[in-house]
């Protein structure tokens, strides 16, 4: 297999990656950019309003003169141009992108929180309730996950379910539908199995002989947990932080369900530009492009870790 | 498994095609018989209709329930995939971004005005649509479309405020847009979420027209939804059917003809025309440039104008007809109905939206994602934020020096 | 008294995980549709659910474009995973970055920027473009479950064969293929599962007459979700139960007695640390 013939194989896939995944970022860069403006004939640049005002101008010409929609050809056309206008147009959502980063990054606090546990409860378990567990977590998955998170609606309106409960009780009625609480939630919800599977697989490698090492030696438990369990499981947790806060940060879904609009996420903002109700994709583009620079440093700073733990983990 | 699940297909498909819906003599009068509804069947046609959720008749399983797709499919052979948008806005980026075929689009009076201007819609041919002539001749000739060439009217309404009686205090005067801003129902306030008719909303209530171009006026308008965002709960379009349906909010400004379709579902719910002045506005059915079945388009335009399709419309939707023969055969009650069909002082004092230029509308779309972005909520998340940084990459540091020490040793 | 401590946490995260599951099986029984108000018990919904042609509609259109797309993506995949085990260091680490492009993306990027390409070349957005574009996101998962089976796989076996008169096609198809046939399955399945759930792309590229399923339940949402979806979504979760299950205890059943033994072993000292 070590012939030209296999190392060739890839091609393919390079091509197709490089028509379909690197062109089109090159576009949102392209688009980040460009701005259309009108202009004349001769391709001068003109303001809205002298474009305006020509057009009015034509149109009243046109309609004296009786002149046929076919043979109406305005003087006022179109151009792209280059720009950093969008680029420093998203300064303005700085608030927005803070405050998506801000409960992504909760969300992957508690969903790493909620996750190691279990993930360790589970590596340590009886073979056949591993396959279990495991089964257990990935289930709902399967599930739709726009169902899933309408369900979370269901249950957290002002007449929702967990009201309806308290209220036997004689406790609230709680606000819990369209704030930041609600959408956290549903980002924990919808991306806990991406936390507790990398976890798991990286946990389940630990060997209990190692741990009972450990101990013979006197750790305790919490020692055992510290020094032996967290610094082996480094790249689990690495990978399952990137795998949640990913999402998190660009979801537009969860945000808009659960949030109800009033707690814009990034992906709200560039949606609203591509396909929702304040149509501009030159600033929808710079809006993405700022995105995925700001993941690529994330990604570099957790990679960067990863390395230096890994010379850690040869040193324990 | 996946062979199993084909098979159930097959059957489940054999299924539906043996439940053709039957028609009951309801005394509306039948299909104009002088027009030649099934000239296009077995040209193997699929017709692409886009238009607002809950905006036809569909078979809701009631007793006298009209589908009006299925009918039309019946009718002529045509088949129909029919896609809904939200809102204006929404069609039009979906049109202006290009990609996608529709060949019935049902915008409102200013979006079409927008369309025509930008060579987005097809002039119609109106040999293929005779009952335009069932239309009040008011419809006609409207702003919009001065020579009624690209569009047919559909239904009109205007803009109202949506309230439940059973969390709304008595002693406050719902007719005015002001109450929107009532800090008293903090939480409980559901507002548009797209930027005309929010946009529209703020102008009122500060006293200005619906279709200024002064961006004085405009900035005060997304200084005043801004303020309001903070009693806001949720900006919706169509998902006020079932907020307001479940009493999860106690007022929202929507369009008349969905009032009358949730208040007859919801009796706590009533509706209020402001007395500041409103909007009117007309939906029309056009033709976006670019459709692959044109002549099959205007067979759809001319059946939604038939008189009994309208009827069976307006019964469901609850909105109101710009059709003479349709308002003939509707029913008294609704006829008579002063939230779909106002009174004249109300419509005297409305205003209709128009296109606006080029650089007023990109104003309007920035300053809306302005209000939309502003998050005013938690203004201790920026130091927060800032806290956990310095934390973070304190931890690193002391993490890396400790590594250091010990590889040292 | 750990072990009860334990138990009870474990419970409470899979109660989390669960109950909106829970509340989405039971208003699919339910015979208001009202969401929060249980009415009674009936099985109309499913009924209902076998007229509703919308539903039915995008569910095969789902199931088409997750079906072409896999088979797509795992070809292209599984050759590509080849081409990548026999390069040389450095134009392999920057392969498998861009392999890992579209895992690290934001989807709401690719969404939007596979979008704009589609219009740029002026292909209209339907079928072809959702299918395009699942299987860009596809096969990266296909690589990264195909490489690790050709590591672990013996490069003298398929040596041997050539020795033994074997054309390189032919050792190729006897030897290679069957070794890394799991790698290729477990590809397969996960284009799948990510393909019939994918929403965020396919709401960029879909066009006019190709709805997926996600994307209907997305429209339903800002209305009113039908309980008929619901009750597709408990079909669904029942049958993808049976064959999780079927699958679990298959491979119990395949396990070597003494393996199981070696595991229960362990499982045991696991229990005391």
């Amino acid at each position: 297999m070590n012939n030209l013939r296999s190392r060739l194989a890839a091609t393919p896939y390079l091509a197709w990656m490089i028509i379909f995944m690197v062109v089109p970022l090159a576009l949102i860069v392209v688009f980040a950019f460009t701005t259309t403006v009108p202009c004349d004939a001769e391709g001068n640049i003109l303001t809205d309003e002298e474009a305006y005002l020509i057009q009015e101008e034509e149109t009243l010409i046109w309609e004296e003169q009786g002149t046929p929609e076919e043979e109406r050809v305005s003087a006022v056309s179109e151009k792209t141009i280059f720009t950093v206008q969008n680029i420093l147009e998203v300064n303005k959502y700085m608030p927005t992108m803070l405050s998506s980063i801000w409960m992504a990054l909760v969300a992957t606090v508690i969903c790493l929180l909620i996750g190691y546990p279990l993930a360790y409860m589970i590596s340590r378990m009886h073979f056949v309730s591993q396959k279990m567990m495991l089964m257990l977590v990935m289930l709902p998955m399967w599930m739709n996950f726009l169902l899933r998170t309408y369900a979370w609606m269901t249950l957290l309106e002002r007449n929702g379910l967990i009201n309806r409960f308290l209220g036997l009780f004689g406790v609230g009625p709680f606000n819990m539908i369209n704030t930041q609480g609600a959408v956290i939630l549903g980002m924990i919800y919808n991306y806990l199995p991406f936390m507790i599977l990398p976890l798991y697989s990286v946990m389940t490698k630990i060997e209990n002989t190692t741990i009972e090492a450990a101990q013979d030696l006197g750790a305790n438990r919490l020692t055992v947990m510290w020094r032996v369990v967290v610094p082996l499981s480094v790249p689990g947790i690495n990978s399952g932080i990137t795998a949640v806060f990913i999402p998190s940060v660009s979801t537009f879904i969860i945000s808009r369900m659960l949030g109800g609009g009033t707690n814009m996420l990034i992906g709200d903002l560039i949606d609203l530009q591509f396909l929702g109700n304040a149509y501009n994709p030159n600033l929808g583009s710079a809006i993405s492009l700022v995105l995925m620079v700001f993941i690529l440093l994330c990604m570099s700073i957790t990679n960067a870790f990863d390395m230096e733990d890994k010379e850690g983990g040869m040193l324990l | 498994m996946m062979k199993r699940m084909f098979a159930l297909f097959l059957a489940l498909m054999i299924l539906t095609a043996l439940a053709i819906p039957a028609s009951a003599d309801d005394g509306l009068p039948a299909y104009a018989a002088d027009y030649d509804w099934d000239r296009l069947a077995g040209s193997n046609i699929t017709l692409n209709v886009y238009n607002w959720g809950e905006y036809v008749s569909v078979d809701d399983g009631e007793e006298d329930s009209f589908d009006t797709i299925a009918e039309f499919e019946a009718l002529t052979g045509i088949k129909v995939n029919y896609t809904n948008f939200a809102s204006n806005e929404e069609l039009y980026a979906k049109l202006k971004n290009g990609g996608s075929s529709y060949d019935i689009i049902i915008p409102s009076d200013y979006m079409i005005a927008r369309m025509i201007n930008e060579g987005m819609l097809e002039t119609l041919n109106m040999d293929n649509i005779p009952n335009i002539k069932h239309l009040d001749p008011s419809f006609l000739g409207r702003e919009y479309d001065p020579n009624d060439r690209y569009s047919v009217a559909y239904m009109w309404g205007t803009v109202g405020i949506i309230y439940n009686t059973t969390l709304v205090d008595p002693e406050d005067d719902v007719e005015t847009w002001d109450i929107l801003w009532n800090e008293k129902y903090a939480g409980d306030i559901l507002m548009f979420s797209n930027s005309r008719d929010a946009f529209g909303i703020a102008l009122k209530k500060l006293g200005y027209s619906f279709n200024t171009t002064d961006e004085d006026e405009l900035n005060a308008a997304a200084e005043a939804l801004k303020e309001q965002k903070l009693l806001v709960q949720a900006y919706v379009m169509d998902e006020i059917f079932d907020k307001m349906g479940g009493g999860e909010a106690a007022l929202a400004p929507y369009y008349a003809g969905d009032a009358v379709t949730m208040i007859a579902e919801n009796p706590d719910l009533s509706f209020a025309v402001p007395k500041e002045g409103t909007n009117l506005y007309v939906d029309a059915m056009c033709i976006p440039k670019g459709a692959k079945n044109k002549e099959a388009a205007e067979m759809f335009i001319n059946f939604m104008c038939e008189p009994k399709v309208g009827v069976y419309n307006c019964n469901y939707i609850g909105y109101s007809t710009p059709s003479a023969a349709v308002r003939e055969y509707l029913d008294a009650e609704i006829v008579e109905n002063p939230i779909a069909y106002p009174a004249d002082e109300v419509l005297d004092k409305a205003e209709v939206y128009l296109a606006l230029p080029d650089a007023t509308t990109k104003h309007i779309d920035n300053l809306w994602t302005e209000v939309l972005g502003t998050t005013g909520s938690s203004p201790w998340m920026v130091p927060a934020m800032m806290v956990v940084c310095v934390g973070a990459s304190a931890g690193i540091n002391v993490w890396r020096g400790q590594k250091k020490r010990k590889n040292g040793e | 008294m750990r072990k009860l401590t334990n138990r009870i946490y474990i419970g409470l995260v899979f109660l989390f995980l669960y109950i909106p599951i829970f509340v989405l099986i039971a208003n699919s029984f339910n015979a208001s549709k009202s969401r929060t108000v249980w009415t009674g018990f009936t099985f109309d919904w499913y009924v209902k659910l076998f007229h509703n042609e919308t539903i039915l509609g995008s569910l095969l259109n789902t199931l088409i474009i997750a079906l072409v797309a896999s088979v797509a993506a795992t070809l292209l995949g599984t050759l590509a995973a080849i081409g990548i085990y026999n390069m040389k260091k450095v134009t392999r680490t920057i392969v498998m970055n861009i392999s890992y492009l579209p895992i690290i993306n934001p989807e709401i990027v690719t969404g939007v920027s596979l979008m704009l390409l589609f219009v740029a070349m002026k292909i209209e957005l339907g079928y072809v473009t959702l299918i395009l574009a699942h299987i860009t996101f596809c096969v990266p998962y296909v690589i990264l479950n195909v490489l690790p089976k050709l590591r672990q796989m013996d490069r003298n076996l398929y040596e041997a064969a050539l020795d033994l008169g074997c054309t390189p096609t032919l050792a190729f198809r006897k030897v290679v293929i069957p070794e890394i046939m799991p790698g290729i399955m477990t590809g397969f399945l996960m284009s799948i599962t990510y393909s019939i759930d994918d929403f965020v792309i396919s709401y960029f590229t879909h066009g006019a007459t190709s709805q997926t399923l996600p994307i209907t339940i997305f429209s339903m949402t800002r209305r009113k979700v039908s309980p008929e979806v619901n009750a597709l979504s408990a079909i669904l979760f029942v049958v993808i139960l049976a064959i999780m299950i079927i699958m679990n205890v298959s491979e119990m059943r395949k396990l070597p007695e003494d393996q199981r033994r070696r595991a229960a072993k362990a499982a045991k000292k696991g229990g005391r640390a």
